[in-house]
This record gives structure tokens, C-alpha cells and sequence, in this order.
């Protein structure tokens, strides 16, 4: 009775282990390495984020939120967004789907180190928070003339 | 008679489809509600404009579709991508009661809500109990 529990427990767990590797690396793994700060897929509001020698581009995808109620803050190259989203619900109403999110929310993105935390700029447009952080003047890649 | 035509209409819709899913589509979040009156659906499609948003209505099937449009700067690379794709669409199937000629669509911020009414006929009314 134990005997085959034990043959044929880790066997199967290990067909389950490979069987999760394998999904793992066709639909899971982002081409990216995570950073430490790096939440769950799904979480709200999902993040991209661009780079130019000029500056980075962080985009919050985050819909019906009032931008005065949001807290954007950068210290050195920690970007935290912040805020609250209320969603207006109507009384009385029988609900049949409610999927969007409700809710606190704060994310915290590691910027390249060479950005200056200075020179931020915001802007929230069709439900899309875009955030503009310039890198350095000095660490900017500079053509050099020959003399 | 009505069935030929109705699969010619989805080879139509197939052939469409298989062009938008070069990139795949983003089933965007909703919240579904129904009162007295209608059935209200509000949609988070953040980044979608007026412009880009198309809501139709094919017999009975409720269809959403918009492409987002974000400012980027030329020449960008991406570090991080929680979003793959711009492209959102999610379509419903309408029950016969919804008056499809009458609603009323407003996009703010990202968020699409569609205002679909019963018809007058389907509104419940409350029945009087006689007494006596």
C-alpha cells in the first residue's frame, strides 16, 4: 500500500513539474528579466514601460481615475504611483459581471539609474497615466567630432 | 433561406477576424448591471479615443472594439510590457427585449459605458392586488 504511494506519488508530481515547466515556457516567461518589485501579471493597472537615450516613458494603463486623487512621487529612481479607484455603483442594480478593478492601488517602478528625478513630467489622457522622466545630461550617449 | 445567410455572415466576420488577430485582442474588463430600465456595461479600455472606439450591433450580437493610441517617442524600447497588444474587442449576445436602436454610448477616461434599454413593452410593471 505505502510502497506504491511512494513509487508512484513522485513520479506523477514530477510529470506535473515538467508539464508546469513546459506551460511555463510557452505562455509565462516574459522575455525580461522580473524585477524585485515586480507584481503579479494582472495586477492593477498594468505597466509598460519605454526607454529612449533621452528618457523613460512609464505608462500606466488605468482607466476612470480622477488624476487629482493620484500620488506620483520619485525618489532617486524609485517611481511610486499611487491612488484610489472609485467605481460608482449603482443602487439597486443586480450586477451580473464585475471584473473591473476596485480599489487602493500603488506600484513602485525601478528606473535606470541615470535618470534625473528633477525633470518629471505627467500626464493622465484617455485613461492612460504617462510619466516622462529625462535621463541625465552627462550620461547621454554624445557624438564626438574629429578634429 | 436565413441560415445561408447567417453563415455567410460569420465567414465574413472569420475572414475579419483573422486580420485583427495578427496581434492578439485584449478582452477588456467590464462590470454588467441590469435595473427597471436597461442593462448598463462599462468597459475599461484605457488609452482608446473617440475616434478609435467602435461599438456595433450585428443582429443580436453586441460588439466593442477600439485601438489604444499611446505618445511614444521614435526609436523606444521597451524594458517592461504588462500590455502587448493595443487592440481591445469583446462582443456579448443581446436577448430580445433590449432595444438595440436606442442606446446611448459615452467613452471618459478609458471607460466606455453603453446604456442599453429594455423596450417599453418589457419594463415590469407592478401589479395591483385588489382587495375586497
Amino acid at each position: 500500500m505505502f510502497e506504491t504511494l511512494n513509487t508512484s506519488g513522485p513520479g506523477l508530481l514530477d510529470e506535473i513539474r515538467r508539464m508546469e515547466r513546459e506551460m511555463n515556457q510557452l505562455f509565462g516567461g516574459s522575455p525580461w528579466p522580473n524585477s524585485i518589485r515586480a507584481v503579479a501579471r494582472g495586477s492593477y493597472p498594468p505597466i509598460n514601460i519605454g526607454s529612449t537615450p533621452e528618457q523613460v516613458d512609464v505608462y500606466l494603463f488605468a482607466a476612470g481615475l480622477n488624476p487629482e486623487t493620484l500620488d506620483i512621487s520619485i525618489q532617486q529612481n524609485l517611481l511610486t504611483v499611487a491612488g484610489e479607484r472609485k467605481l460608482q455603483v449603482e443602487a439597486g442594480a443586480d450586477y451580473y459581471r464585475k471584473e473591473r478593478y476596485e480599489g487602493g492601488f500603488r506600484r513602485v517602478v525601478t528606473l535606470p539609474e541615470d535618470v534625473d528625478p528633477e525633470q518629471v513630467e505627467a500626464a493622465y489622457r484617455d485613461g492612460v497615466l504617462h510619466v516622462t522622466i529625462k535621463r541625465r545630461e552627462s550620461t547621454r550617449p554624445r557624438q564626438i567630432e574629429i578634429k | 433561406m436565413t441560415e445561408t445567410r447567417d453563415v455567410s455572415k460569420q465567414e465574413a466576420g472569420s475572414a475579419q477576424d483573422l486580420k485583427q488577430q495578427e496581434q492578439q485582442a485584449i478582452l477588456p474588463a467590464v462590470d454588467i448591471f441590469e435595473n427597471e430600465s436597461g442593462i448598463t456595461v462599462q468597459a475599461d479600455m484605457p488609452g482608446v479615443s473617440k475616434d478609435r472606439l467602435d461599438v456595433h450591433i450585428d443582429s443580436d450580437t453586441l460588439s466593442i472594439e477600439g485601438r489604444a493610441v499611446i505618445p511614444m517617442p521614435e526609436g523606444m524600447d521597451a524594458l517592461h510590457a504588462d500590455i502587448r497588444s493595443t487592440h481591445y474587442q469583446r462582443s456579448f449576445s443581446l436577448s430580445r427585449e433590449l432595444d438595440t436602436d436606442r442606446i446611448e454610448a459615452g467613452l471618459k477616461d478609458g471607460v466606455l459605458t453603453l446604456r442599453i434599454p429594455k423596450r417599453e413593452e418589457h419594463r415590469p410593471r407592478r401589479i395591483e392586488v385588489q382587495t375586497g
